[in-house]
């Protein structure tokens, strides 16, 4: 074969395309950007915050947002609003990304194998999915939590298991319409082993929506998240969660109404961002050729 | 030695399970066939819709499995330890009829066309540059083709990048499912003697499925005629487009359109729809639609028997000693 040496024009490719698609939606990209203020706020806390999220002070419990020196005023322990709330996040955002991720990579792998194996192997992974599945999602986070008890590490874990079902079945579902196209089946024409045609020919095609499906979960692990801490599954006091918050400033909720809702405006600010950002990404993604 | 031998293949596809899983009913879409495929030429499969010539090209090409069946490459059984399917598959190798359909979307054209060789080792350079030279050889500069994305080139294009990325494998047979069939008469015309001058360049072998008989006669040197599932008639093209043996066959050859008024006809040269498969006709299959039919028909399978050298047809008529009016009396 005779060498060509010649610059070969690339176009761009999907992702770039993508990517300007997305660009050219004002609210995902406003999304997007609170969302990586969020991000930054988390990894800068120790920085950003004015005071100790810990250290209390019992003479100035509850102040209202305004007070001097507190500008989102004090909870039931006399800390610091603010530092609590910048704080929070860390804990909050890990606790909706990190089960997020992990049931992404367990529930992306189920879902890939029984779409591309089908027969047998699809049924028995999807029926087992489906077990999981039965449970409504709040009561089965709540009872694996409770199960396994109060503590960071157990409930990341039991809101992994509740989101590999629904993940693993979008994985089945994308990936049983792209097997049976042919370009898999040219590839697999071509002798290539199952790993190789699907590394090659399926991920890339799954992957992306699998992807935007898993972002739009953080937001409802974020709320389970905190959800479990409000009952006293997750996170233990004193740390800063904004479920946890939300949960002991309750009992203010008529002398103070404005700080009790803070935390909550904090999970909602986050939830709706990400909700946006996946639905612009997903807007984005659906490219007619 | 026929190149690639096909012997009682079957293929049958479950239509409705039982409570337990049993399969109840079946489609038989291809039933016992059996023919050669001789090496450097054109064979050309032609039939209706469902007659299970696409079924064919996928059993060949191990994208389904069969229920029974065996192929042999240079008299070697496929998928044993003396010929593997890997093996197999890198001699032997398809061009899909919907050409956006079987390029990967995200990938480029390049990217596709290399995939196959490195499935089987070659290096990703050596690969390249085997794409590279292919899409010169197609006709796509490479320069300007090889970075591109499927959606950004037209059907035609699509189409020979297809043939390009089929031939990386620089196999020995092309199996050319529809392949032309979706592309408009002026594109077809050009892929078509693309694909001759392919023949002579890369000693190719043939099969070449399609249903649009003038575009078969203009390509195969021998034709097989498949009619639910079965081989209704195989025989060399001339012989068999002038002197079909199977009334399926002349049917078939009677709904071509002919640019002689005087031989334009408007009766249908076949009535109605082939019969469902699942339950299909007992005896000769195509009895329930024969101008033809007695009562022999019905009553058993006629065997694909030889009538003329290299030229064979599955009809009682052509069989002396049948029992049917119009066949030969008794064998001597």
């Amino acid at each position: 074969m005779k060498e060509i040496a010649t610059e070969v024009i690339r176009s761009p490719g999907y992702w770039s395309t993508v990517l300007r698609r997305f660009a050219r939606d004002p609210v995902a990209v406003i999304a997007a950007a609170v969302v990586l203020g969020l991000i930054l706020m988390a990894v800068f806390a120790p920085w950003l915050a004015p005071q100790d999220p810990l250290q209390g002070m019992t003479l100035r419990r509850l102040r209202p947002p305004g007070t001097e020196g507190y500008p989102l005023g004090t909870d039931e322990l006399g800390r610091d609003m603010l530092s609590r709330l910048i704080h929070g996040a860390r804990i909050s955002l890990f606790m909706g990304i990190v089960p997020v991720f992990a049931a992404l990579a367990i529930g992306a792998t189920i879902g890939i194998v029984a779409g591309y194996a089908g027969g047998w192997t699809n049924t028995l992974l999807m029926r087992t999915v489906d077990v999981f599945f039965a449970f409504p999602s709040v009561l089965l986070a709540v009872a694996l939590a409770g199960a396994m008890g109060p503590g960071i590490l157990n409930s990341i874990l039991a809101l992994t298991l509740v989101f590999v079902p629904p993940i693993a079945r979008v994985a089945e579902s994308v990936t049983t319409g792209v097997r049976t196209r042919d370009y898999v089946e040219a590839a697999r024409a071509s002798g290539a082993g199952a790993l190789l045609v699907i590394r090659k020919h399926v991920l890339g095609n799954v992957l992306g929506p699998i992807f935007v499906y898993a972002m739009s979960l953080i937001a409802v692990c974020m709320i389970l998240a905190s959800g479990l801490s409000f009952l006293g599954l997750g996170v233990k006091p004193p740390l800063p969660d904004w479920g946890l918050m939300l949960n002991t400033l309750r009992t203010a909720i008529y002398t103070q109404p404005l700080l009790c809702a803070l935390p909550g405006v904090m999970i909602f600010i986050t939830s709706i961002s990400f909700n946006l950002m996946t639905d612009g990404l997903r807007s984005a993604m659906d490219i007619k050729a | 030695m026929a190149l690639l031998e096909v012997r009682g293949l079957v293929k049958r596809f479950p239509v409705k399970t039982d409570f337990l899983g049993r399969t109840a009913s079946f489609v038989s879409a291809v039933d016992r066939i059996d023919f050669d495929l001789h090496e450097g030429e054109t064979l050309g499969v032609v039939g209706e819709s469902g007659c299970g010539k696409s079924t064919t090209a996928r059993l060949l090409m191990h994208l389904i499995a069969p229920t029974a069946g065996t192929i042999r490459f240079e008299g070697r059984t496929v998928g044993t330890p003396g010929l593997t399917w890997k093996a197999f598959l890198r001699q032997v190798q398809m061009v899909f009829q919907d050409s956006y359909a079987s390029l990967n979307p995200r990938l480029t054209v390049s990217e596709s066309i290399a995939f196959g060789p490195t499935a089987h080792d070659v290096s990703r350079r050596e690969a390249e540059a085997r794409a590279h030279s292919l899409l010169a050889r197609v006709g796509l500069e490479p320069a300007r083709f090889a970075g591109r994305f499927p959606h950004e080139l037209s059907g035609g294009q699509r189409q020979r990048v297809n043939i390009a990325r089929a031939l990386a494998m620089q196999p020995r047979v092309l199996i050319l499912d529809e392949a032309v069939s979706a592309l408009d008469k002026s594109i077809e015309a050009q892929v078509l003697n693309l694909l001759l001058d392919l023949k002579d360049e890369f000693r190719l072998t043939y099969l070449f499925i399609s249903h649009d008989l003038d575009v078969v006669r203009f390509m195969a040197s021998r034709v097989l005629v498949m009619y639910l599932g079965r081989v209704a008639e195989i025989g060399p093209t001339e012989a068999l487009y002038t002197g079909s043996r199977h009334p399926y066959t002349t049917a078939l050859l009677g709904s071509l359109l002919s640019m002689d008024p005087d031989r334009r006809t408007s009766a249908s040269p076949i009535s109605g729809d082939p019969p469902n498969p699942i339950n299909p006709p007992a005896g000769c299959r195509f009895h329930t639609r024969c101008p033809y039919a007695e009562v022999v028909c019905s009553a058993q399978v006629p065997a694909l028997a030889p009538v003329a050298s290299g030229h064979s047809a599955a009809c009682v008529m052509s069989q002396p000693g049948s029992g049917h009016s119009r066949a030969a009396g008794k064998a001597a």
